[in-house]
């Protein structure tokens, strides 16, 4: 059974600008987060039906509730993130606690390298792709490369509002693909285009974009993405994908959806 | 020298995801150009490819703002080290492990700052000056006890020559050889070279003076009158041969003959075989070759207007020299340093009718320099080329012909 980390939002709030989207005039509605959480959560578990982990929260990190970028687990290895901004740095070792006290692998990052997990390296079973430039650095992807062999095609971020490369392409159960081309360059694009066959590849409108539609968790044929992306979700049901909006909108407000709050752990 | 280089790593998937495509985009873009040194492509999808690539520019300031920008898409500039030197062990003796050069421009690393190494030539050492600020090439003989000398291949860059701007033969640099091509348009080409040195050399222009290395066939097939006109209207300003060339052309001008033939005639003189012995046997009487000129013993030909235009001559001696000659070099490394003097300022080198001469003077030449070869026997501008002078033009046909056919194509177009 899927399993994935996640880490209730008691201590979320907007306490920095590390992204466009953050605003500290911009208030969370504490409360209302935590609903929307709660919802998301309740969906993964009955609707989807994965079993979920919670992190313990820690006051003072109010970002820790976007496991993504916990770091990536492949088998019973856990890649550690190295964050580029000192305001997440202070998750790594409560991350790496986690992932020590679970017996995994802990695999540390060479200093000097920046890599944010699971938010950046995403892909199929053969091919991932990595973001580079916003947050991760590419020197980072010959190494993991290397030790998973896998091949990873990196891709530049050009956009900073998608700073993270499962803020704008997901990929899907089933070979399929959302992404948002606008996010990256024509070397990028292209790249994309000889990866993914035009079938299979769905370009998600700018307005959808900003509402998050490629933050998306895919977990076998469904599919749980925010709200108000009505083509995105018509494209998936056309796949054959059962899809499963959620209002995230206070999430939103620092730059994350369904997919930058949890973590695949299998 | 104007160049400023670094070299670049790129690791990973780097081709299907068009990262390199993107670096090297970038490279050209920003104004740099490149060279892929070395590129391994993986064999699987998993396997990783590898690019080594070679980052010039114009400048050091934009050479920095290239690798900045593509540094962000993995181009991690190569570790570099500087150049380790070690002293002599004896005069005339290297360290163990002393760099041997090419002739190619070369710059060595020396406390983090490139340096030229001055005076570039084939198979020499390379020295770095006590401050550890200037670095020149040197032969083995040359070398005293204790001087720095460079060991090991860290630290020294060679830099390929530039793409050159001439469409002329000499941009191509092909050191084919082949007796079944035209030789027209060769010498055509080598003749706007000639005549662009020569006002240059007239404006005293630096590197623009021309070399000419013969052998005494250019006598014998009739080709001195032709070199004597090109001395006379000044396209020639270094003369490299050895005895016999001088010896055959002033056994000419007193006998009308050339190792005895009678060069009008056509057929063996009575007695003829002396005359170049008599002819050395008179110089070395008089003293010198240029004596001989202005006392009026020897009015034309070659040597002759050697002396009257002020022609640098080296000859270089060998062990069936008749004589010799007086000015004749026989201690073969002090001639091969007399020869070597005269290199710096040279812009063409034509090697014509002579194994040895050509190349002696092929192996002094920087690769910077054009390179004529001229014999009628194919293999010598072969072995010219073999022997690492790669940028010589090789041409197979007679050396009165080829000088005869250069004069009249000088003359056409003066």
């Amino acid at each position: 059974m899927t399993r994935l980390l996640v880490c209730p939002p008691d201590f979320f709030g907007i306490e920095y600008e590390i992204n466009p989207w953050m605003r500290l005039s911009n208030r969370v509605d504490h409360e209302r987060a935590v609903s929307q959480w709660d919802t998301l959560m309740g969906i993964f578990e009955q609707d989807v039906g994965v079993v979920l982990e919670r992190m313990t929260p820690v006051p003072g990190l109010p970002d820790l509730v976007f496991t993504a970028n916990a770091g990536l687990v492949v088998g019973r290895t856990a890649v550690v993130s190295r964050f580029r901004y000192p305001e997440r740095q202070r998750e790594e070792p409560y991350f790496e606690q986690w992932f020590r006290e679970q017996g995994y692998d802990v695999m540390l990052i060479d200093a000097g390298l920046h890599f944010e997990g699971a938010g950046d390296l995403l892909g199929f079973s053969d091919t991932w792709f990595g973001g580079y430039r916003q947050r991760s650095d590419i020197g980072v992807y010959p190494i993991l490369s290397e030790r998973f062999q896998k091949e990873i095609i990196p891709l530049e971020l050009i956009d900073n509002r998608f700073y993270h490369l499962d803020t704008c392409l997901c990929p899907l159960s089933g070979g399929e693909l959302l992404y948002f081309p606008a996010a990256f360059d024509e070397y990028g694009q292209q790249a994309i285009a000889d990866c993914v066959h035009d079938a299979l590849r769905f370009a998600v409108p700018r307005d959808e974009a900003i509402q998050f539609a490629c933050n998306a968790v895919c977990i076998g044929t469904h599919i749980v993405l925010p709200a108000g992306c009505p083509t995105t979700q018509d494209w998936l049901h056309r796949r054959g994908y059962t899809t499963h909006p959620v209002q995230l909108d206070e999430f939103i407000k620092s730059g994350g959806a369904a997919k930058c709050l949890t973590l695949l752990l299998d | 020298m104007d160049h400023h280089q670094e070299y670049v790593l790129l690791e990973g998937h780097i081709i299907d995801s068009l990262v390199l495509a993107k670096v090297l985009d970038l490279i050209l873009m920003m104004g740099g150009s490149f060279d892929l040194a070395d590129v391994q492509i993986g064999k699987t999808r998993t396997e990783p490819s590898r690019a080594r690539i070679l980052v010039r520019a114009p400048s050091r300031a934009l050479l920095d703002e290239i690798l900045k920008a593509i540094q962000p898409h993995g181009a991690s500039i190569e570790r570099e080290a500087d150049c380790r030197t070690e002293p002599t062990p004896a005069d005339g003796i290297l360290p163990d492990s002393f760099y041997a050069t090419t002739h190619l421009p070369t710059q060595v690393r020396i406390d983090g700052r490139w340096v030229n190494v001055d005076r570039i030539e084939m198979d020499l050492a390379i020295l770095v000056n006590t401050e550890g600020s200037l670095a020149h090439a040197i032969p083995m003989g040359e070398v005293r006890r204790g001087d720095r000398i460079i060991v090991g291949r860290e630290g020294v860059r060679v830099i390929p020559l530039p793409r050159p701007q001439e469409r002329d033969v000499f941009g191509f640099m092909e050191s084919q050889v082949s007796t079944e091509r035209p030789h027209g348009h060769i010498i055509s080409d080598i003749a706007a070279r000639m005549r662009q040195l020569r006002k240059g050399h007239r404006q005293a222009q630096t590197d623009s003076k021309i070399l000419l290395a013969g052998g005494p066939a250019i006598i014998h097939a009739g080709g001195r009158d032709a070199l004597t006109w090109l001395i006379e209207q000044g396209f020639v300003q270094v003369l490299f041969c050895g005895n016999a060339l001088a010896a055959h052309d002033m056994e000419a001008d007193l006998y009308g003959t050339s190792l005895g033939y009678g060069l009008t005639a056509g057929h063996a003189v009575p007695h003829g075989h002396e005359h170049h012995l008599r002819t050395i046997n008179r110089i070395r009487a008089i003293g010198s070759i240029e004596r001989a000129v202005t006392s009026g013993v020897i009015t034309h030909g070659i040597m002759a207007a050697c002396v009257r235009q002020g022609v640098s001559v080296v000859m270089a001696g060998t062990i069936r020299d008749d004589g010799p000659l007086p000015g004749v070099i026989t201690d073969s490394v002090q001639a091969q340093q007399a020869m070597r003097a005269k290199i710096p300022t040279v812009g063409l080198a034509l090697l014509v009718a002579s194994t040895l001469h050509s190349v002696a003077t092929g192996n002094l030449l920087p690769a910077t320099v054009p390179v004529v070869c001229v014999d009628i026997n194919p293999s010598v501008p072969t072995k010219l080329a073999d022997r690492g002078s790669f940028q010589a033009v090789g041409l197979v046909m007679d050396a009165a012909s080829f000088l005869i056919e250069l004069a009249r194509t000088l003359e056409r177009s003066a």
